[in-house]
């Protein structure tokens, strides 16, 4: 610590190590090193990454269990879908849309919120489920008053407008503003109220206020995803934001680990990957299987690390100093 | 009128279905308080077992219903014994995980080509369908025997957890596991009877299913699982008569939105008067309200 000369501090290696290896990322792929179809991966890697930090936010971190996270990427994708349809496409309708999936993810989530985090865990947990149904019928039934939505036939006629770049932009400033809020005293009163509602409301922190705020930020996480995903597939279909999605990013953020951000970047991206890659190598005879081997690992992985992969810590640069120095 | 009570009628029949379902979801969580996801699951594999029994081995259907029965039966204690009881002690999410873990695991498993097939497949009705005319209301002989045999297997359950000694303990452990095994009950072995007589039952309203709506396929136990959980909880879950009245409630309103309002409709207002219950009365309509303690 008092050496003579100034190191680097992890957070500025990490930085360089993610420019770096985001310029590497970069260059194989417009090189053409990486095929198109991996590079769609590997934004679909970065959207869930982006969902699931938000599901960490509302879980992990405030600790209110939510089963309907993907009616809120759903929102997030229908909402930015209609903007950029309608303003037609551009870099700036794409901003707007982007803008607007996470406001009205986020506000449709603070007037569900209002009312329903009254309820407790399992009883939470099966309200959002609700919700997320419900959600998914709306969708469905969409094209009765937004023809343009389409209803369960899908919506189509969404420019190409994102890539892997935009993905990582956003990934990456998803992954900031996580750190520095868990990391701040708003943080703290989060997981005070994930750890004991009732002490935390003994000591003077307003749980009603601190709750609905973790639950709103969170789905905006997944409304902004959901924006990302809607202009990098070009098409959505309700089938895509249905309860078996919500437990997608559920896993992911309970395999890395409950309230580690370090935990949910990782998990998302090997989910995805192990997804993908057990598809290209797996022969064609058995790709059925690659279905039943993927809810085996979860299984194996809860009952020998229930945990998760970090179990609540983090890499050592996403720490802030003062918990640094004491590690 | 008439068409009112034929479609009382039938939201009683889609009720008393969820009602099999529902109580293994009440009766696990009221133990354990876990909430099984794979049961839906099961409850396919009941109507597969029925169809199998029914369709290629030639048996009569009172047969089929307890060959589904016990196949589930044993199914459910081999997933309590090998996913859920390694995990008894961890946090709860870690067996949450699992239990969806297992649900997909089922579901994807059966719909491989060697198992059950991704294919649906039409049920098989062991004799032809008659129809009495009551008063402007029909009723057909399946109506009549998804209520009879739903009515005696609630029956019979109430019995067994009020009556037996196996029950009195079920009821203990539901209460207090720590001292339940101070006063010698052997809680483990009450678990997996309980995931046993659950799954039985699930299996039982499986073969009912089939029985009433002719199709089924691996995917069938997702949507009437997660029903049948809802109605749990809107009956007060842990609570057996919750379960089952819960379960009514949430056929009778699905089949009114079905008939008066729209059928692609009917999920919404299913999982919306869940919402309301919850809200007004957190705990379910049978529920006592808990105080929080800290």
């Amino acid at each position: 610590m008092t050496g003579t000369r100034r190191r680097l501090s992890p957070g500025w290696l990490a930085l360089i190590v993610t420019v770096l290896a985001y310029a590497a990322l970069q260059t194989l792929m417009s090189t053409k090193v990486i095929n198109p179809y991996w590079q769609q991966v590997a934004g679909l890697a970065g959207i869930m990454a982006v969902s699931a930090l938000g599901l960490n936010l509302v879980y992990g971190y405030t600790g209110q269990f939510s089963l309907g996270h993907a009616a809120f990427y759903g929102i997030g994708a229908y909402a930015s879908a209609l903007v950029t349809r309608s303003l037609g496409p551009s870099i700036w309708t794409l901003l707007l849309g982007i803008a607007a999936g996470a406001v009205i993810a986020g506000l449709v989530a603070f007037l569900i919120g209002l009312p329903i985090l009254r309820l407790r865990s399992d009883y939470l947990a099966i309200a959002t489920l609700g919700f997320g149904i419900i959600m998914k019928v709306l969708f469905d039934n969409s094209d009765a008053v937004i023809p343009m939505m389409g209803g369960s036939a899908g919506m189509t006629g969404i420019a190409r407008l994102t890539n892997f770049a935009w993905v990582f932009v956003f990934a990456l400033g998803a992954t900031v503003v996580l750190r520095n809020l868990v990391f701040s005293s708003v943080g703290r009163a989060l997981v005070s109220v994930r750890e004991d509602e009732l002490a935390a409301e003994a000591v003077g922190i307003n749980t009603t206020k601190y709750k609905t705020l973790g639950f709103t930020l969170g789905c905006m996480y997944a409304g902004v995803a959901g924006a990302l995903y809607a202009h990098l597939y070009a098409y959505l279909n309700p089938f895509n934001f249905d309860f078996l999605k919500s437990i997608d990013v559920l896993l992911v953020v309970v395999l890395g680990g409950l309230g580690s951000i370090s935990g949910t970047l990782v998990a998302a991206v090997a989910w995805t990957f192990l997804l993908e890659g057990l598809r290209v190598a797996l022969p064609a005879s058995i790709q059925d299987w690659r279905m039943v081997i993927y809810p085996l690992v979860m299984v194996v992985f809860m009952i020998f690390r229930p945990g998760g992969l970090f179990s609540g810590t983090e890499f050592g640069f996403l720490k802030p100093r003062s918990a640094r120095r004491r590690t | 009128m008439s068409y009112f009570l034929q479609q009382l009628i039938n939201g009683l029949q889609l009720g008393f279905v969820y009602a099999l379902i529902a109580l293994g979801y009440t009766m696990v969580y009221g133990i354990v308080k876990l909430i099984n996801f794979a049961h839906g699951d099961v409850f396919m594999v009941g109507a597969y077992l029925g169809f199998f029994a029914m369709a290629n081995w030639a048996l009569p259907f009172p047969v089929a219903i307890l060959v589904a029965m016990v196949g589930c039966a044993v199914l459910g204690m081999v997933i309590e014994r090998l996913a859920y009881k390694p995990l008894r002690n961890a946090p709860r999410i870690s067996a949450l995980i699992t239990a969806m873990g297992v649900s997909l695991f089922i579901e994807n498993f059966t719909n491989l080509n060697f198992v059950f097939g991704p294919a649906p497949r039409a049920f098989p009705r062991p004799f032809a369908v008659r129809t009495f005319n009551l008063g402007g209301v029909s009723i057909t002989n399946i109506t009549v025997i998804v209520f009879g045999v739903s009515i005696l297997l609630m029956v019979a359950l109430t019995w067994f957890v009020n009556s037996t000694k196996t029950g009195r303990a079920m009821r203990a452990v539901s209460m207090d596991k720590d001292t339940s095994r101070l006063m010698g009950i052997d809680v483990d072995r009450i678990i997996t009877i309980t995931f046993g007589i659950g799954s039985a039952l699930a299996g039982a309203g499986g073969v009912l299913f089939g029985f009433a709506y002719p199709q089924i396929q691996p995917l069938m136990g997702i949507m009437p699982g997660l029903k049948a959980f809802v109605a749990a909880v809107l009956g007060g879950i842990g609570i057996i008569p919750g379960a089952m009245l819960g379960a009514v409630i949430m056929g009778v309103v699905e089949t009114f939105t079905s008939a008066y309002v729209s059928s692609t409709l009917r999920d919404a207002v299913a999982f919306g008067v869940l919402i309301i219950v919850l809200l007004v009365r957190p705990t379910g309509i049978l529920g006592r309200p808990g105080r929080e303690k800290v």
